[in-house]
């Protein structure tokens, strides 16, 4: 028999009691009076979207797809994927240059790579700034991410015959900020697991994950780097490796805004796909062991990622940096730095970030700390450009707290 | 991952045993499929009889202020409901006729707090009222989108802005002795109501709006918090999918988000809560516990479970899982031994812990008591 008690809805929208719990979660509906709101952005507004597609409304590009909402139903009901769907099907306007750019991590990064002094030396200019903010409306108060002359890729490749003496091997999906920006933490990685006993490669033809692609209105081209991930990820699981990343928002997009927004199937490859924190986490437990520096000291305020949060791992990083003999840890509160991803560099979003990473901010600004951790390459630049405190991933923290091999 | 204690659910009764065992130096994890109860609390603990010397020392740690008094607290729909013990910003007065004379405030556009059956209720009991509405500019934005001007939006701008507000109601006092707000005063900074109190020359009466509860939000805030600084480890959004039992007790619980790595430990505490928060769930057959399909205490016949009287004491809410007297429930008669159900999803098959939060903090005492002594 046929009832209701057997139907599921669409990312689970018929759960919702309308409770209103994650109306007092999402971030911008605090700061952000245009915005919706989780609710009726998401289950409310999905019944009237299926009586009639009228009723969609651009302000849902307000919404960050921090995931905070969901973290916050107590009914299951997955608030962000319902409102990412909803633009994705409904949101026909052709995507703004700036948006484009900004989306197309790859690319930029491509392109600016070769000239990365003087790119970097032009977006720091003032000038530049002020152009940038009047033709392509990117807030000139933001900071820019520098890129790095040597990417990641290719200094991995000249390592490649050490790393291949590893017995173990895993497999290295590095995501855009590691090749282009910050190279530095794809060494840091590999530093970490050599000391364990294992060797790091490239994924063959990986691109970028496409979560800005996909917040900024261009999903058939997400899709198509989906298509291409799901190829160099499933290589490398036909020969039986294990994929490690570093940045929280490729790991959620590969594993779960690929099936639930983009309906790409990634059932061969998703249980294959772990944050190294929680790979190093589960080496340990093993009975693998880190030798640490005796005289290392170091006071960490760490910020789960609103991504992090939401794949539910932030306990692995944590547990790891508990781990360190001389590091004193505190836990921030739960909330979101206002970043998320490429939505506070447009301008008419600037504001909108900085009121909403205010309170953690604060707090920040009270621990005091040598150091904040944190997973999320775009969380960093924002923490670091809003506090003036340093960012370190909790994998740089433990490599930094390795006592040397030799 | 081991733990000494693993907690299923991080409600009232979850934070209450989690803070607790951590105390006790013993190792825990929460995890909580979602947010709880306390987004619905009104500010008083039912069924609490008393006020016990270790809850009040958990919430004077946390930075909880409550007060104890028996009396009765002014409810959102106007009338009157028996408290004792009470967060701070909740006024318990010995009888209804708690002033001569009051001055309602609510303010213009929003629509979660009801302030003319308040009057009504008001005047029923012989108390003069007068309701007024206040025009904040501040808040005007809010009325933007006007489904979405609700109470926890509404004290992010309080918090900042409540002096000048309190100014304008003094100005506004006329010959009444007290007067009523809407619960929307206090969110990040717990000072503000007591403060409140100070500078209005007249009784000040918060009382509930629609939800979420601004104190109730706010003292889960403060409740895990003070169990992360304690050292516990809280995994929100995260659910129990599965359990791994042998022979009457528990060896580990899959969680959604962590597949693999199982949760283990030597106890684990149910405290999921009721049909709410899905610790039970119901089809038009039967009643069931969600994650170890505990033996469920309900009527077989349908009819009975609920009043066609919507506004009567519905009877599902006494459904609950069946327990020994130290709390272990069982599944087809056979008693877990190192597993303890607390909280709402004992529905009232323990009538002497009683329902409600009362019931939450005192069976999550007793757990722990098991649990500390061996047993
Ligand atoms: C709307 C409402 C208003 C109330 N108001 C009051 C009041 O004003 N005063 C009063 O004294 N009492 C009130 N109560 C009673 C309230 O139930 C108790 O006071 C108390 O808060 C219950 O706490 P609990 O920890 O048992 O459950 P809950 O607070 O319900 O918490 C259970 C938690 O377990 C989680 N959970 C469920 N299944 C799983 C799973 N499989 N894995 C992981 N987590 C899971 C849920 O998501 C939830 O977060 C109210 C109850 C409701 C429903
Ligand atoms: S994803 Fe974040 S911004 Fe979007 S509705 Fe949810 S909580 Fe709000
Ligand atoms: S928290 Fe979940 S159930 Fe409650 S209103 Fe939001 S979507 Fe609906």
């Amino acid at each position: 028999m046929k009832i209701q008690e057997h139907t599921v809805s669409a990312h689970n929208f018929e759960e919702c009691m309308k409770c209103t719990v994650c109306t007092a979660y999402c971030p911008v509906l605090q700061v952000n009076p245009l915005y919706p709101g989780p609710k009726q952005a998401g289950p409310d507004g999905e019944r009237l979207r299926l009586k009639d597609p009228y009723f969609f409304t651009t302000a849902l590009k307000y919404c960050m797809n921090c995931k905070r909402c969901e973290v916050s139903c107590p009914s299951g009901v997955h608030v962000a994927d319902l409102i990412q769907a909803a633009r994705i099907k409904y949101d026909k306007s052709a995507p703004k240059l700036r948006d484009m750019m900004l989306a197309s991590t790859d690319f930029m990064g491509r392109m600016a790579r070769p000239f990365a002094p003087i790119v970097n030396g032009i977006t720091s200019l003032g000038i530049t700034k002020t152009v940038l903010d009047a033709t392509l409306k990117i807030d000139r108060e933001r900071t820019f991410p520098k890129y790095s002359a040597h990417g990641f890729e290719s200094w991995l490749w000249r390592h490649s015959r050490e790393q291949s003496a590893f017995e173990e091997q895993v497999a290295y999906y590095h995501g855009c900020y590691v090749n282009y920006n910050y190279p530095q933490l794809g060494k840091d990685l590999v530093k970490v697991l050599n000391a364990l006993g294992v060797g790091v490669q490239l994924l063959q033809g990986e691109k970028c994950c496409g979560i800005a692609m996909i917040t900024n209105g261009m999903s058939d081209k997400a899709r198509k780097n989906a298509a291409k991930n799901m190829e160099a990820l499933s290589k490398a699981v036909d020969k039986g490796l294990g994929v490690v990343t570093t940045s929280t928002t490729c790991t959620l997009t590969l594993r779960d805004e690929y099936p639930q927004l983009l309906g790409v199937d990634n059932s061969y490859v998703r249980d294959s796909i772990n944050l190294a924190t929680r790979f190093i986490f589960e080496k340990l437990s093993k009975g693998a062991e880190l030798h640490f520096r005796p005289d290392f000291k170091m006071k960490v305020a760490y910020h789960v990622p609103c991504h992090l949060e939401k794949l539910g791992w932030g306990v692995f990083s944590e547990k790891l940096m508990r781990m360190i003999p001389g590091l004193e840890f505190t836990l921030l509160d739960s909330a979101c730095c206002g970043i998320a991803g490429t939505y506070g560099f447009k301008k008419e979003n600037y504001k909108v970030s900085q009121e909403i990473g205010a309170p953690l901010f604060e707090q920040i600004r009270l621990v005091d700390p040598d150091v904040v951790a944190c997973d999320c390459e775009t969380c960093k630049w924002q923490i670091e450009m809003s506090t003036g405190y340093k960012v370190m991933h909790p994998v740089s923290i433990l490599a930094k707290a390795l006592a040397n091999q030799d | 991952m081991k733990f000494d204690t693993v907690i299923i659910g991080g409600g009232l009764s979850g934070l209450v045993s989690g803070i607790s065992l951590q105390k006790a130096g013993r190792s825990t994890a929460i995890v909580s499929a979602g947010q709880n109860a306390m987004h619905f609390f009104s500010g008083s603990f039912e069924s609490l009889t008393e006020a016990p010397e270790r809850l009040m020392e958990i919430f004077s740690e946390s930075g909880v202020n409550v007060h104890y008094s028996k009396g009765v607290r002014l409810m959102p729909l106007g009338t009157f409901k028996e408290s004792s013990l009470s967060l701070e910003d909740i006024s318990i007065f010995p009888d209804p006729a708690f002033a001569r004379k009051v001055m309602v405030v609510n303010l213009a556009g929003y629509h979660d707090f009801f302030s003319s059956f308040i009057a009504e209720g008001l005047e029923k009991t012989g108390i003069g009222c007068r309701v007024c509405t206040i025009r904040l500019p501040e808040l005007e934005h809010l009325r933007k989108s006007p489904s979405e001007m609700r109470s926890v939006q509404i004290a992010r701008v309080m918090d900042r802005i409540w002096e000048k507000v309190m100014q304008e109601i003094r100005l506004m006092l006329k010959d009444e002795d007290a007067i009523v707000l809407p619960q929307v005063f206090g969110l990040q900074d717990i000072t503000v109501p007591a403060r409140i109190r100070e500078v209005i020359p007249a009784k000040v009466v918060f009382t509930g709006t629609l939800p979420p509860s601004v104190p109730g939000l706010r003292t889960q805030m403060q409740l895990k918090r003070y169990y992360e600084t304690l050292g516990g480890t809280f995994l929100m959004g995260d659910e129990v999918v599965d359990a791994h039992c042998h022979d009457g007790s528990v060896h580990s619980v899959e969680t959604r988000n962590l597949g693999r790595h199982y949760l283990e430990a030597d106890n684990f505490i149910l405290a999921t809560g009721g049909f709410f928060s899905k610790g039970l769930a119901a089809t038009p057959q039967e009643v069931y516990e969600t994650v170890f399909n505990l033996d469920v205490e309900y009527s077989e016949d349908r009819n009975a479970w609920y009043d066609p009287d919507f506004s009567k004491d519905q009877p599902y809410l006494d459904f609950g899982v069946k327990t020994d007297e130290a709390l272990h429930p069982m599944r087809d008669s056979v008693t877990f031994k190192n597993l303890y159900a607390i909280g709402s999803i004992l529905g009232s098959t323990r009538k002497e812990f009683g329902t409600a939060s009362g019931g939450a903090i005192l069976s999550a005492f007793h757990a722990v008591d098991k649990i500390l002594s061996g047993k």
